[in-house]
C-alpha cells in the first residue's frame, strides 16, 4: 500500500501520520505539499490534523482551495481511499468530499483528551474486521469538532450504514455524557456513500504504539492496510 | 465599491458564543434580551460599479468561500459615502 500524506501551511500531525504509517505500518509513504498538482500511484491519501492557514475564516476553508485538492477531488471520485483526520476532516467537508460540517465545540474549549468511540459499521476500509459495538479509545484534540447537519443527511448516513464512529462511555453506551464537543447524534467519524472517503475528529496516529499510550488507532490502519491490499471494493 | 457581509450560524444551529452573551445580559438587568446570534463582519472593497453585477459576484464569493451553506447564513449590504 502506498500512501501520501498531504502537508498544508499550519498542519502539524503530518508527521505523526506519517510515522504512524511508514514506520509502525510499514508502508510506502510520501509527504505531498499543498502546490502539488499531481497525485498518482497512491492508494490512501491522509489529509492530516493541524491548523491549515490559522483556521483562517473556518477551520480547513482556506485549505480546501490548495491545489493539491483538484487532485484528492480526483482521486477520491475515481474510487481512490482518503482519510481525514481532524482538520482533514473539516478540509473534506468544506471540500464537499464528505456531507456536513464541524461547528465550535459546545463548550467553547479546546479539547484534548482520550474518547472512547463505538465502532458503528463494520463495512468500511477502515474498521474492517471490528465487529459493530466494540469500543476503541482515540484522542480527540480540537476547537472546532461538532458535527452537524441537516436531519435529512443525518437519517441518510444513518441508513446507508456511513457512521463509522459514535463518542460512546467506557461501556459503549452512546449517552450525552459521553459526547465531547456537542456533534449531533454523537457522530465522530462519517464516510462519503462509495465508502472510500472517511472523515473522523480522533487522532488515530496519536495511539499507534503501546508507548505511546495504546495501539487502538493501529488497528484501523492495520484495517485499512489489509483492506486495501486484498483489493476489496470500497462499498 | 465598498460592501459589508455579515455571516452567521443558520437557525436552528446552537450558537454558543450567543447563548452566553445572552446569559451575561440577562444578568445584568437585560432580562428583555431573548435571542444573541454572534457571527463575522467581512468588508469587501471590489472595483465593480454596478450593484447587481457586484451583488451576484459576492454572493459567488460568499456561496463558494466566506460562508459555509452548510451551517451559515449571509447577508451582503453596500456601504455608501
Amino acid at each position: 500500500m502506498r500512501v501520501a500524506v498531504l502537508v498544508f501551511p499550519g498542519s502539524n500531525c503530518d508527521h505523526d501520520c506519517y510515522h504512524a504509517v511508514k514506520h509502525v505500518l510499514g508502508c510506502e509513504t510520501d509527504f505531498v505539499w499543498h502546490q502539488e498538482r499531481v497525485l498518482s500511484g497512491y492508494d490512501l491519501v491522509i489529509v492530516p490534523g493541524g491548523f491549515s492557514y490559522g483556521d483562517y475564516l473556518r477551520a480547513g476553508s482556506i485549505a480546501r482551495f490548495s491545489p493539491v485538492m483538484e487532485a484528492v477531488t480526483d482521486h477520491a471520485k475515481k474510487g481512490g481511499y482518503l482519510l481525514g483526520i481532524c482538520n482533514g476532516f473539516q478540509i473534506l467537508t468544506e471540500a464537499g468530499l464528505l456531507p456536513g460540517a464541524l461547528a465550535q465545540n459546545v463548550s467553547m474549549k479546546f479539547i484534548c483528551k482520550n474518547t472512547p468511540l463505538r465502532v458503528e459499521t463494520e463495512n468500511s476500509y477502515l474498521t474492517d474486521g471490528f465487529k459493530k459495538g466494540d469500543v476503541i479509545n482515540v484522542p480527540v484534540a480540537h476547537m472546532d469538532g461538532r458535527y452537524i447537519a441537516d436531519d435529512k443527511t443525518l437519517d441518510t448516513l444513518e441508513n446507508d450504514d456511513c457512521v463509522l464512529f459514535r463518542y460512546c462511555d467506557g461501556s459503549g453506551a452512546v449517552t450525552a455524557e459521553a459526547n465531547p464537543n456537542g456533534s449531533a447524534r454523537n457522530i465522530a467519524g462519517i464516510l462519503n456513500a462509495a465508502k472510500n472517503v472517511a472523515g473522523m475528529m480522533p487522532h488515530p496516529e496519536r495511539v499507534c504504539e503501546e508507548s505511546l499510550g495504546g495501539v487502538d488507532g493501529l488497528l484501523l490502519f492495520k484495517a485499512a492496510l489489509n483492506a486495501i491490499s486484498s483489493g476489496k471494493p470500497a462499498l | 465599491m465598498k460592501a459589508s457581509i455579515t455571516v452567521t450560524l443558520r437557525n436552528g444551529i446552537l450558537d454558543p458564543q450567543g447563548s452566553a452573551v445572552m446569559n451575561a445580559l440577562n444578568s445584568m438587568d437585560a432580562a428583555c434580551v431573548k435571542n444573541v446570534r454572534i457571527g463575522k463582519l467581512i468588508e469587501i472593497e471590489i472595483d465593480e460599479s454596478d450593484p447587481a453585477v457586484a451583488k451576484e459576484t459576492l454572493a459567488k464569493m460568499c456561496d463558494r468561500l466566506l460562508a459555509n451553506p452548510v451551517m451559515e447564513n449571509y447577508h451582503i449590504e453596500f456601504q455608501t459615502g
